[in-house]
């Protein structure tokens, strides 16, 4: 049997005035497959997804990323083992501003994964060219738009060939027209099969998407279900309440 | 009535200063009568007649005041300049340290920085010459003769170069007190740039090290400069205090001179030009590498 690529079993995690983000938090993302997490405001959306690459360490419980145990008070190496093999994409691009689109793409395959500059450059042309944003290569950031920055990032995390990508509402900071463009980004690499969890609002997507969503309140999993269920019949009182809100 | 009283205060303070500076003044040229002396320069081409423990260019108590004084310019901005060099690596280490993540770094870093800031840099001087120095019995030897040794003369390295007691002091007490200011200004600039970018090199796999010299660093580069020049300015002016443990910089010099010569006013202007020089170039050049960083960060 194979197995999952993320596994976490009865996650806790307090922050320091006892507020509860995660609460016995228990899932699995298997190979392969599009996760949606979605769920209102201060939920535990951002802390749940940062927590599988170690970014957030948490009290109690057992996590498994891509074949890799962290504990509690988790080694240095293996974080940073798993932080290579697990891309990351936020809601702000967090894209390094003094660098290029190219160096930005570029920076971890050269001084993480030792590669030659070559051809780290050559696979950067082509995961721009992937995202439709080849002649951006040489600009910096700030002379990009918000949905361009976005899919730099998205080639950023794809660099390093991850086995699986992690999505904070990567289009919640976007211009309304710039959505689009960065949800198409995603679809595709859906469909080349990618592993991705996905914190977001954006119902369509989750729809035509998700092989499952996740739907949290108050840092507890309150509902899985297949997006068809899910949007159409939800099982849970709360989730049915939460979607009438962002629907209308 | 408010208008009225602080008029008042006004017109007091200006009498204040008026008086102060008539009787600078009357002092002044009284002086110069009762001594014969007119303000002038000749006398920069008499011989010194003093001696100097430290001279990088040759020099002998023969030779003119002027070139004492270019002697003394000399000591100064070799304390200034490598100080300056140590003084910013021992700040971005520490400033560095305060901000990561090791606890035990951080507390050093700490107390380093509070212990340096507490207490007056006179004091500090003189416990490097005299504590540090001066009381060194016989010589301590790291790890053997040919790499560094330690003694009452001063600092031998490499077996050959030799720094005096009086030097090494003054450069160790400039940089250890200049390094703590620096590191709060290095830390002052970490804490500028958005936490998203500590996320983002994380997530990409980069180590803390190599994440804070490629992305942090240079992201709070701007917001250090500033302060690394008010720093620089200040190290420059400290290095004064040399004459507290007796080494000839530029003005324990001209503190000699003017005692030989009666030279204040012609003395302290030529010490005021040269600071206002040295200072001068030291702002020149922060601004043109502020120029440079920022050019670049806009592109
Ligand atoms: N660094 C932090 N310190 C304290 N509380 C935090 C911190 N980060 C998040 N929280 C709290 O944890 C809860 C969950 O936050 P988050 O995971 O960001 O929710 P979501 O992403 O679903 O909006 C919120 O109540 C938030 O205020
Ligand atoms: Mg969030």
């Amino acid at each position: 049997m194979i197995n999952p690529i993320v596994s976490a079993n009865e996650l806790v995690k307090t922050y320091s005035k006892g507020l509860i983000a995660l609460n016995n938090i228990s899932m699995v993302v298997n190979k392969k497959e599009v996760l949606v997490v979605m769920g209102p405001s201060g939920s535990g959306k951002s802390t749940l997804i940062r927590t599988f690459n170690g970014l957030e360490s948490f009290d109690s419980g057992e996590l498994e990323v891509v074949g890799i145990t962290i504990g509690t008070d988790p080694e240095d190496r293996k974080v940073r083992e798993i932080r290579k093999r697990v891309g990351m994409v936020f809601q702000q691009f967090n894209l390094f501003p003094h660098l290029s689109i190219l160096e930005n793409i570029t920076l971890a395959p050269i001084q993480v994964q030792r590669k030659n500059r070559i051809e780290a450059e050559d696979h950067a042309m082509e995961l721009l060219s992937q995202m439709g944003i080849e002649k951006q290569a040489k600009k910096y950031p700030i002379q990009l738009s918000g949905g361009e920055q976005q899919r730099v990032a998205i080639a950023r995390s794809l660099a390093v060939n991850p086995e699986l990508l992690l999505f904070d509402e990567p289009t919640s900071a976007l211009d309304p027209e710039r959505v689009n463009e960065v949800l198409d980004a995603m679809r595709k690499l859906a469909q080349d099969g990618m592993t991705m969890v996905v914190v977001t609002h954006e119902v369509s997507f989750a729809k035509e998407v998700a092989d499952r969503v996740v739907f949290m309140d108050s840092g507890k999993i309150i509902e899985t279900s297949s997006p068809n269920v899910f949007f159409n019949n939800a099982k849970e009182e709360r989730s049915r309440k939460f979607l009438n809100q962002i629907i209308k | 009535m408010k208008g009225l009283r602080s008029l008042y205060i006004q017109v007091g303070i200006g009498l204040v200063l008026f008086i102060l500076f008539a009787v600078l003044i009357n002092n002044l040229s009284i002086n110069l009568i009762r001594t014969n002396l007119n303000f002038s320069f000749k006398w920069l081409y008499r011989p010194a007649s003093f001696a100097l423990a430290e001279h990088p260019l040759p020099y002998s108590p023969s030779d003119s005041y002027a070139w004492a004084l270019f002697i003394g310019w000399l000591n100064s901005l070799k304390v200034i300049f490598i100080s300056l060099i140590i003084s910013t690596l021992i700040g971005f280490i520490t400033g560095i340290a305060r901000t990561g993540r090791n606890p035990l770094l951080k507390i050093i870093a700490a107390s380093y920085i509070t212990l340096i800031r507490q207490t007056p840099l006179l004091l500090q001087l003189m416990f490097w010459y005299f504590v540090g120095f001066l009381s060194i019995k016989g010589t301590l030897i790291f790890p053997n003769e040919r790499i560094l040794v330690l003694s009452n003369q001063g600092i031998k390295i490499f077996g050959d170069i030799n720094l005096t007691a009086e030097y090494s002091s003054l450069v160790i007490g400039l940089t250890v007190f200049t390094g703590a200011y620096i590191a709060e200004v290095v830390r002052g600039g970490i804490n500028s740039v958005p936490r998203g970018q500590w996320e983002a090199f994380r997530s990409v796999g980069l180590n803390e090290n190599s994440g804070v010299l490629k992305i942090i660093i240079p992201q709070a580069l701007p917001a250090i400069l500033p302060g690394l020049t008010s720093q620089y300015l200040n190290l420059a002016k400290n290095s004064t205090l040399a004459i507290a443990v007796g080494y000839a910089d530029i003005y324990a010099i001209s503190d000699t001179i003017i005692n030989q010569t009666g030279r204040a006013i012609e003395g302290f202007i030529l010490l005021l030009l040269s600071f206002l020089f040295l200072n001068l170039i030291i702002s020149l050049m922060m601004d043109f590498f502020n120029e440079i960083i920022t050019k670049y960060q806009k592109v």
